[in-house]
């Protein structure tokens, strides 16, 4: 007791000076953490903006004496004019995107499957699956990569199985057909119809956009979803286990089966960690580099040119830096505007008061429910399912 | 925490504007090259780096045993460093200010370089100048200026399964020597699982034909797009035909990744590669035999493509003095006849010629084809036209030849303006 008062008798006179010295603290402590960032992050951002307004070449400091501010012609050479740098920067979009639709979606609804098998009681050696599907995240992607492409060679591995059910493989890594032409063809659509052929964007015709991924794309495809979506299993599997088993056991008491408390209950529950993944998902996708790098650097006919290895294409290879560092941040706003709509699509919507009464909750039936909490928004969701067993409830 | 906020941003912004300052202050600054200029060339008393893209460990072992040698009796250190991404690791230099002193720089990239400053164009200083093959020197002639010593270089030719030949019972007297008697013999060859001629679809091999159509995507010094010209159009017409009938097809087409790989796994009775092929038959397919002949000629007569890389000396480097002596030295003939024991690149000298041929007797045609070769497209900018073409060409089979030539030919004469 007496050092209490001691404490707060002392406090009084030099309270600000205690607040003052945690904040130098403070700043002590992060200062490590903020200034590589700055360094590494911050001024080499602002130096590759300048860079994709300058004309510098490539030679000495990109601050010195003969490189001139040209506006936004960089930006203007990779989105207009016609040129062979317009239509290889609308080539890797219209690349990339495909990518994007299928891995986004595909590891996402992977990742969620395997963190609820190896989540579950019942499961035998859990933790040798965990490790399992985990293992792929860990490995060097410059290993997968290349034992990935040797997998699918011609005369290779995954042929060879297909061969086995009597189907002969496509030669993958030399195939630039896109898939959706593919199929368009099988049902006998050879050539465009005029109205895709001779509209555009960014120097690809419409038909070219919906190409579809090529099946040399496909490689890299599936070889994103095997090695990622252990890393988003493991999110997962952190977030089922924090979520509480009562809620659960309410839903069972209340008879939802084994989907609809999946998709009822420990979905909506998920949804913080939904969107870290899938914005994750998104930003990594929308720089897929060393895969390419290392594997198909663009063939089969630019069909695997993403806009991350064009962008070093352009820099390192063709010294154009200008155009490199445009492209870049077109990525970049790219990357910001998905990020920000997927925000938008999957922000928090509260259960609108009249759906709580439709579902037999009224404000001071029991008042929880006010306090917004995650936990018991799902069960009163839980709790509509019940409902609509007993055919009142509507979701 | 409320009034912390503001302060620790304020904090952080402050350290950040430092930071910023003591890095350009250090880093970004003006680079001048340090040493004393002699004859227009810098020279210092540092060790100089020599950074090689090594195709392996028999390169890497010659080039340094070289270097070491030339450092023994000049007295000037140098280190022989192999690059992992040799133009990334160029670029990195070139942007710090701190290249090495002596690079591999591939024709196809040259320019680029040339174009920002970053090379010494000592070609003219060289005592040996006269003797460099001159379609080598053009290939690093960038605004009329010789920028560097052509180091190496190779041809296509033909290479042909004598096995398979026999087999078909065809004679020495049936080698092709033109575009018809290829067509005749491929077609002979063509039977079950092999084919006549396989290639990969790239310009860096059907371009021979342009060749020896007469015409090339660009003029020999690479100022001139003559992408759509009608001879071009004939040699693309020649091997459509070949792809339509069956007796010519593309590496991809037969699961092979290079024309290597579908001839070694005697999926193709002949092929169209450079001297790289002999080593890769050696340790890959060395059970296959084989005789290496002259591209038979077109219409205009004979024709190849040559690929070539030079030693390039950075503008920034603080010895150029003691560098153009190290490749005056590497590129002499006794050392690039050692190179070419060793590994063996085709000298770029015209007198070490014969010493290369003694050496390799079975492989002249690719030395001999040097007379008539022509070089691939060196403009600024070419590299991205004709990794357009190439992924156009895949499609020859059904391609409209005329619009595949018009877009090529639009695209090298933007590469001018």
């Amino acid at each position: 007791m007496t050092s209490a008062t001691v404490r707060t008798g002392g406090r009084r006179p030099h309270g600000a000076g205690i607040r003052r010295g945690q904040t130098a603290a403070g700043l002590l402590f992060t200062a490590p953490a903020v200034i590589l960032l700055v360094v590494f992050l911050v001024v080499p951002i602002l130096m590759a903006l300048w860079v994709s307004v300058s004309d510098w070449g490539g030679r000495g400091s990109p601050f010195s004496a003969g490189v001139d501010f040209v506006g936004l012609k960089n930006y203007a050479a990779i989105t207009s004019g016609g040129g062979l740098a317009e239509s290889d920067f609308g080539t890797s979009l219209r690349n990339n995107l495909w990518y994007v639709l299928l891995v986004v979606p595909l590891q996402t609804v992977l990742a969620l499957a395997l963190a609820s098998l190896v989540n579950t009681r019942i499961l035998r050696g859990r933790g040798f699956f965990r490790t399992a599907f985990y293992f792929p995240s860990v490995t060097s992607s410059v290993a997968i990569t290349v034992l990935w492409f040797f997998l699918f060679n011609p005369s290779g591995a995954v042929n060879a199985l297909l061969g086995l059910i009597g189907i002969k493989g496509p030669n993958w890594p030399a195939d630039a057909d896109g898939v959706l032409h593919d199929l368009l063809g099988l049902v006998g659509v050879q050539s465009p119809p005029a109205f895709l052929a001779n509209g555009g964007f960014l120097g690809i015709t419409w038909w070219d956009w919906l190409a579809g991924p090529s099946v040399g794309m496909l490689i890299i495809i599936s070889l994103a979803v095997f090695t990622t979506s252990g890393t988003f299993m493991l999110l997962f599997i952190a977030a089922l286990q924090n979520l509480s088993q009562e809620v659960e056991e309410a839903a069972m008491v209340d008879g939802a089966s084994a989907w609809q408390r999946f998709r009822l209950v420990t979905l909506p529950q998920l949804r913080p960690t939904l969107f870290t993944v899938l914005t994750l998902g998104l930003i990594g996708t929308w720089q897929v580099f060393d895969q390419v790098y290392t594997g198909s650097k663009g063939d089969p006919g630019k069909t695997t040119l993403t806009p991350a290895y064009l962008s070093y294409q352009a820099g390192f290879i063709n010294q154009q830096w200008g155009q490199a560092a445009a492209i870049a941040f077109v990525l970049f706003a790219i990357i910001v505007v998905l990020t920000l709509f997927q925000r938008w699509v999957l922000r928090e919507r509260g259960v609108s008061k009249r759906r709580m009464r439709r579902n037999g909750f009224t404000p001071g039936d029991d008042g929880r429910y006010r306090t917004a909490d995650r936990t018991l928004t799902a069960a009163a969701i839980a709790g509509g399912v019940a409902d609509r067993r007993g055919g009142g409830g509507d979701l | 925490m409320q009034r912390r906020i503001p302060r620790l941003a304020a904090g952080l912004v402050a350290a950040a504007g430092v930071l910023a300052l003591t890095a350009c202050g250090s880093g970004f600054g003006g680079s001048s090259p340090s040493g004393s200029a002699s004859g227009g060339l810098t020279s210092g008393k540092g060790a100089l780096t020599v950074l090689i893209g090594s195709s392996g460990d028999a390169e890497t072992a010659a080039v340094k045993q070289q270097v070491a040698d030339w450092s023994k009796s000049s007295g000037t250190k140098a280190t022989v460093q192999a690059a992992s991404d040799l133009n990334q690791q160029l670029s990195q230099g070139f942007a710090s200010g701190k290249p090495a002193d002596v690079f591999y720089l591939g024709a196809d990239t040259f320019a680029n370089y040339a174009k920002q400053g970053s090379l010494l164009a000592y070609g003219d200083r060289l005592k040996n100048k006269g003797d460099y093959y001159p379609a080598l020197v053009k290939s690093f002639t960038y605004e009329n200026k010789f920028y560097c010593a052509p180091k190496d270089f190779s041809t296509l030719a033909l290479e042909i399964n004598t096995k398979l030949w026999d087999a078909a019972g065809l004679k020495d007297s049936d080698v092709p020597t033109t575009w018809d008697q290829l067509k005749t013999v491929a077609q002979k060859l063509t039977k079950g699982k092999v084919t006549g001629l396989v290639t990969s679809n790239e310009y860096q091999r059907l371009g021979a034909f342009m060749t020896e159509a007469g015409g090339n995507l660009m003029n020999d010094t690479s100022t001139k797009a003559t992408a759509d010209s009608a001879a071009n159009k004939q040699a693309l017409t020649y091997v459509q035909d070949g792809l339509k009938s069956g007796w010519w097809k593309f590496t991809k087409d037969v699961g092979a990744g290079w024309g290597g790989e579908a001839f070694g796994k005697q999926l193709a009775a002949m092929t169209i590669e450079g001297n790289w092929i002999t080593g890769a038959m050696k340790s890959d397919y060395p059970g296959i035999d084989y005789k290496v002949v002259p591209l038979p000629a077109g219409p205009a007569g004979k024709g190849t493509l040559q690929f070539t890389n030079c030693w390039g000396i950075a503008a920034d480097s603080p010895n150029q003095a003691a560098a153009v002596k190290l490749v005056e030295q590497l590129t002499s003939s006794d050392d690039q006849l050692a190179f070419a024991k060793a590994f063996g690149p085709m000298p770029s000298i015209e007198s070490a010629a014969d010493g290369w041929k003694q050496e390799y007797p079975d492989y002249s045609a690719f030395i001999d084809s040097a007379a008539f070769a022509k070089g691939v497209p060196t403009a600024v900018g070419s590299t991205d036209v004709v990794t357009d073409l190439n992924s156009k060409l895949a499609s020859l089979k059904t391609a409209d030849i005329g619009s595949l030539l018009a877009t090529t030919q639009k695209n090298l004469s933007a590469l001018q303006g």
